[in-house]
This record gives C-alpha cells, structure tokens and sequence, in this order.
C-alpha cells in the first residue's frame, strides 16, 4: 500500500462511474463545501466523467476565502506598528484587504514572516522577547486544535509577547445558513473530510434531519470523490437524508474527542463574519476568559474603514450562488498575479481553482 | 583558529583580490585561455554557428542535498546550451559575494564548480569577483556565460514541433524544488531527497549521435513541466496532449506534494529534458535516454497534436482530461 496511487485507480474508477450512471436518474445538484475537494475535482477532471445531469458547485470551504475584510484590514494596521511581527500561513500574504496586502506591507520592511505550523509562533515570540509576535488564527475546526494547543504552551511557558488575531471559523453553522437562506439549491452535500475528523458526524445532523437533505463526508482521493458521490445519489434516488460517512479510513462517528477539548479549553462558540454570509451565530471561536489578554482584538489600533470592490463576486460565488465565469473582473482584471478577491489568492479559492484548470 | 571571512577589501581590485584570485581561483581552474589573466578571454574561432547564453545562480541555501550554488551555476548553463544543441566549451564564472562569507565555504563551491566543469569538459576562462557590505547581497551570488559550439545538422528550437511529433521526459519531476524547499523549510522528511542536479551535455549528445532530428529539447526549469510544454506548444502553435500515468516522480517528491498541495508538474527541475522528435523515432529515441544514468526513468509521455492549438491537455490518472495551464500566481521561492 502506498496510500495515494490506490485512491487513483483508472478501472476502479470506470467501475464507480457506471455505478453512479446506473442509479442516477434525476439532475441533481451537489455542493463539494470544502476547497480541497474542488481542487481535486478540476485536478482529476471529475465533471467531465460524471453524467451531465449531476452538477458539482463549489461552497465557503477556504478560510483564507471566507475572512472577511475587517480582519484582513486589522491585520495590515498591527503590522504598520512598532515592534509587531506578523506571523501568518502562506496564503494570507496575498489577500487583498481595502487598500493594501500583507505583501505589499512587507515589501514596505513590515516583519511579516510566514509559517507551516502553529508552533512556530512560540519559537518566534521566544525568540524576540521585546517584540509582539500576532499569530493570525485563520482556519476551521481541522486547524483550531493546533492553535489551541500553541495557546496553552504559551500559558504554560509564560511567554506573554505571543497574541492571536481569532478569525477561525466552523462549518456546520455556516452550511446552515446556506440552507437556510434557500438562495442556492443544493440537493446534497459532499462534506469536509478533514474537519469532520475533528468534530465527527454529530454536528451535521440537521442537515438530514432538518432540512432533509443527505450529506457524506467524504476524503479528497478521485476515488474518495467519485464513491462519496455514488453514495449521495444513492441516498437521493432512495428518497433518504443520513449523513454517511466515506472516508472511513480516516473520520470517526465521535470525531477526535481530544481534539475538541483542546478546543474548549481555550475558546467557546461566537458569532463571526463570513465574507459573502455575513455574521453568523456561533460559527466561531470567541476566547474564553481566562485567555483573552492573547486576543489582539484588546490592541489599540487605529484601522481603516473596510472595503470590497463593488463587481467582485466572492461572496456569492463562496455560497455557490455564482461560478466564477459569471464575474466581470474574473480572468480579465482579477487572476493569480492581480488578484481583486480571496477567492483567486488561495489555491482552494474556487476563482483560483477554474482560473487553473478550466 | 577563526574562520577566514571575506572582507570588502577582497573586492577591492588590490593586493586581497589578487590572492583570492592566485589561491582559490587559479589552481582549480587554471587552463591557456584563462592563465594569461588578460582583461578579456581569447578564443579561436571554429567553423559553424556558436550558441551563447547566461543564467545568475541566487539559490538559498547555498548548499543542498545533491548539490551546491556552484555546481548549479555551471549545470544550469551548461544544460542551456546543450538544449539548442551545442557542444558546451567555455564559461565565464562571475561572483558577488557578501563581505564576511566563510572563505571555507568559497573554497568548498569553487571546488565543486571546478569538479562539475571538469566532468563537462569545460573550461572557465574568464570571471570576476565582487564583494559588497554586509546585508547588501545574500551570502553569494554567481552569474556564469557560456559558449559552445553547435552540432552541424543540428536544429533544435521550441518553434519545431510538428502534429504527430512524441514528447518524451527522461526522468522524475521534482526532485530539485522539493529538496530545496524542505531544506530551507527545515521539514524533517523520511526517505531522501536530493536535488537532480546535473550537467546534461553528455545525454544530449548521446540522443543527437543517434538521431540529429529531434526537433527541441528543454530543460523544464522554474515553471516545470507544465510551463515548458506551454511554451513550445505557443511557440510552435501546435497542442499537446499528456497521459498522466506515464510522468514519473519519486514517491518521495509524490508525498511531499500532497502533503503540502503542490503539483509535481510545476516544480522545477535541473537534471531533466524534454525531447520533441518525429513519430518513428521515438522508441528508438526513449532507449538511448534509458542507456544513460540520467535518463533511466525516462518515458514517453504524450504527443503533439494538429487540434487545441497553444494549449496542452492532461489526460488524468482517472481518465478525465484538463487543460494543463503555465505557472501563474506562485511565488517563486530563490530556487536557482
């Protein structure tokens, strides 16, 4: 077993495709919620292989994506102070807040610098003992333990020059309201693979159970892909709504009990802003008590008003309401090296992805 | 002791420069041309048509698994001119160097420029050095020029792909970005990873001996595969289409590049050539590249085509097909 290239088979794919073939028999919509999945889809070239009356639209899966501007904006602003350094994961560098990026920043001699793990923060805040070191916490529950965990090792150790500019978000809330919005039709959903391995599969229920729609988490393989799909249209033809899971190998029913803790220990659920869905209840970690002297959000710091460009088209695209070649600015003023929203910076933002593979 | 350091003084023109020169530069790379130490290099001329190019080496870091700046510097020029068919011959070696560079390690990278030179069959016949502040370069950077003597018969260009051509790679994608990448980063992978680094002169010689037809070669640098497929399906306005079961990569550079997204057919490579050549040459072709060290895992991976025109398909390993577009948007890390 290698892992990846028996997830790739060619056969056991033709197999699976004449089995979704063989049921499917009514045009259905499916939402891939998470940016990993799209990118596998255009990757393997998944839409072409399908029937044509199974569409695939692509939902608020990519953090970088779903931060809205105020925060990208606040990030800029403690960036421009005296002795901050901003540490951040790669994709953020690129985003554009109203006037200005985290790159463009750093080409004016900001100290932005960019890292692979949580944990790195607490080298560098050890590190440069005399300067604020502000992590920027952007991610979902796959990401949050991992943030969580460099905040109770900062307690532990002491270090009070590491702060967190909370912007993580969950996603069950979010495709709630989605539903709830009744903007997008989506006749099932091809759940996250990796945030469910945190948080299992208790936290989706109502999407079966009150909106009566099927979902499967599923892994980010083509075959994962194709099987999770089959299993969908399955459940749909059968008139049933469950949420199955997949990627067996990997996500359990209970999710990652631990994980979760971890979480806990540090944060509770908040309202927080999506780009696109605006505010939503719970869909966020606000800092408990006893840890809010790390939140960056006690700064003062003086950040400009918050804008958008009027014709970008993020917000409905990140809720499947739009696809990307329905944008006036997509490939013509907005591509990877002039990039006017996040969903062409990150390489999960779906512009990004149809930039690349369409 | 204390570590020898390079002071700006080296730089100066004076008396430090002149030592730099007697004792580091000159015993390894002494030859005719360069000895008389004139202000210029002379060359007699040969018949036929010369191929000149240039490439600056600002790789960080200056050491890595299966290779070095200085190795680079010469490899990458070297591999420039072999890719138009020329019989690489004499280089220009340029150094700016960042006052306090251990003179160890400029030892160490002029060696292994005089060991790769040597394996080529080139000769460094002119250079230069420089020294600046401290902070004002990176530790060391190395411009080389090189020129070589281009095969009679012999017309490799991007321009040449013809529809019914075969496109063959000869060998794994990747190795270099990927172990620069994880050395700078630190990542701490099982298994090993080295750089691909390697003068292909000798390669191109031995597919050219046997047929002087191929129509282009390139060595998909920065950008990789996917962007050097481009290119010569622009320039040649021809497509391409590309079965993704027949690229090899190692499993290693295949792990790491699902672990952290990336593709393997942009990251660049410095050991690998693609060749463009008429039908019923290719297996023939693909045989000479796999009788070389360097082209053991060399394949036949696609064919250029009359339709899709500017554009290469990638049939996926799944059997679906997308269009394999240049490299857009990624940063560039200082990988060469």
């Amino acid at each position: 077993m290698k892992f990846i290239d028996e997830f790739r088979d060619k056969e056991i794919a033709k197999g699976l495709i004449r089995r979704i073939q063989k049921t499917s028999t009514r045009p259905v919509q499916l939402m891939e919620v998470c940016g990993t999945h799209t990118v596998s889809i255009f990757r393997y070239g998944i839409r072409d292989i399908l029937p044509n009356h199974i569409k695939l639209i692509s939902g608020p899966g990519c953090p970088v994506c779903v931060t809205p501007n105020v925060d990208i904006d606040l990030a800029i602003a403690l960036s421009r102070q005296k002795d901050v350094i901003i540490v951040t994961f790669g994709d953020m560098m690129k985003v554009p807040g109203s006037t200005s990026s985290l790159q463009k920043e750093k080409a004016e001699g900001r100290d932005i610098r960019i890292i692979y793990s949580s944990l790195e923060a607490l080298k560098i805040a050890k590190e440069y003992p005399g300067k604020r070191v502000v992590f920027l916490a952007i991610g979902f529950e796959t990401t949050s333990p991992t943030i969580a965990v460099a905040i109770l090792r900062a307690r532990e150790e002491k270090l009070h020059n590491l702060f967190f500019l909370n912007s993580q978000k969950r996603v069950p809330p979010a495709l709630y309201a989605l539903l709830h919005s009744q903007q997008v039709k989506v006749d099932g959903f091809i759940l996250p693979g990796h945030v469910s391995t945190i948080i299992g599969t208790d936290p989706y229920q109502f999407i079966a159970k009150e909106f009566g729609k099927p979902a499967v988490i599923t892994g980010f393989e083509p075959l994962d892909i194709l099987q999770g799909i089959w299993m969908l249209v399955q459940q749909i033809e059968e008139n049933q709504a469950s949420i199955e899971i997949q990627y067996r190998r990997v996500v359990h029913e209970n999710g990652n009990p631990i994980a979760i803790n971890k979480i806990y220990e540090v944060f509770e659920k908040g309202e927080s802003d999506w780009r696109g869905l605006g505010g939503i209840p719970d869909s966020g970690y606000r800092f408990k008590e006893s840890y809010k002297e790390m939140d960056v959000r006690n700064f003062e710091v003086e950040v400009e008003p918050s804008k958008e460009h009027p014709e970008c088209l993020c917000g409905e695209v990140l809720q499947g309401i739009k696809i990307p070649l329905e944008c006036h600015l997509f490939k013509k003023v907005c591509h990877p090296e002039n990039p006017i929203g996040p969903c062409m910076v990150s390489i999960e933002g779906t512009c990004h992805t149809y930039y690349k593979y369409q | 002791m204390r570590e020898e350091k390079i002071l700006l003084a080296h730089g100066s023109g004076g008396k430090l420069s002149h030592d730099l020169i007697r004792q580091i530069f000159l015993p390894q790379f002494a030859n005719p041309i360069l000895e008389p130490l004139d202000d210029s290099a002379k060359i007699t001329n040969r018949q036929g048509s010369i191929a000149f190019t240039t490439d600056s080496y600002v790789v960080n870091p200056i050491f890595f698994p299966g290779g070095d700046i200085g190795k680079l510097a010469v490899c990458g020029t070297v591999n420039d001119l072999s890719m138009i068919g020329a019989i690489p011959s004499y280089l220009s070696l340029s150094l700016i160097v960042e006052e306090g560079f251990s003179i160890e390690l400029l030892k160490q990278i002029v060696s292994s420029i005089h060991e790769t030179a040597e394996k080529v069959g080139v000769s460094i016949v002119t250079g230069d050095t420089k020294v600046v502040e401290h902070g004002a370069a990176d530790q060391l950077f190395i411009n080389t020029a090189g020129i070589g003597w281009i095969r009679p018969g012999v017309n490799l260009s991007g321009l040449n792909a013809k529809p019914g051509d075969k496109i063959l790679l000869s060998g794994c994608l990747g190795d270099h970005e990927i172990a620069i990448l994880s050395q700078r980063e630190g990542f701490k992978f099982q298994g090993e990873l080295r750089s691909d680094c390697a003068p292909l002169n000798d390669l191109v010689g031995k597919m050219l001996d046997v047929y002087p037809s191929i129509r282009c070669m390139r060595d998909p640098t920065r950008g990789g595969l996917a962007t050097t497929l481009n290119e010569i399906a622009t320039m040649s306005n021809v497509g391409m289409t590309i079965e993704e079961d027949k690229i090899p990569v190692h499993e290693s550079v295949k792990g790491i590049c699902e672990l952290l997204g990336l593709d393997p057919l942009y990251l660049a490579n410095e050991g690998k050539l693609i060749a463009i050549c008429p039908p019923d040459e290719a297996e023939r072709l693909l045989e000479v590249m796999r009788d070389h060290p360097l082209g053991i895992h060399g394949e036949l991976i696609g064919k250029v085509t009359e339709e899709n025109s500017k554009r290469v398909i990638l049939h996926t390993l799944i059997g679906g097909h997308r269009i394999l577009d240049m490299l857009t948007g990624d940063q560039y890390p200082r990988i060469c």
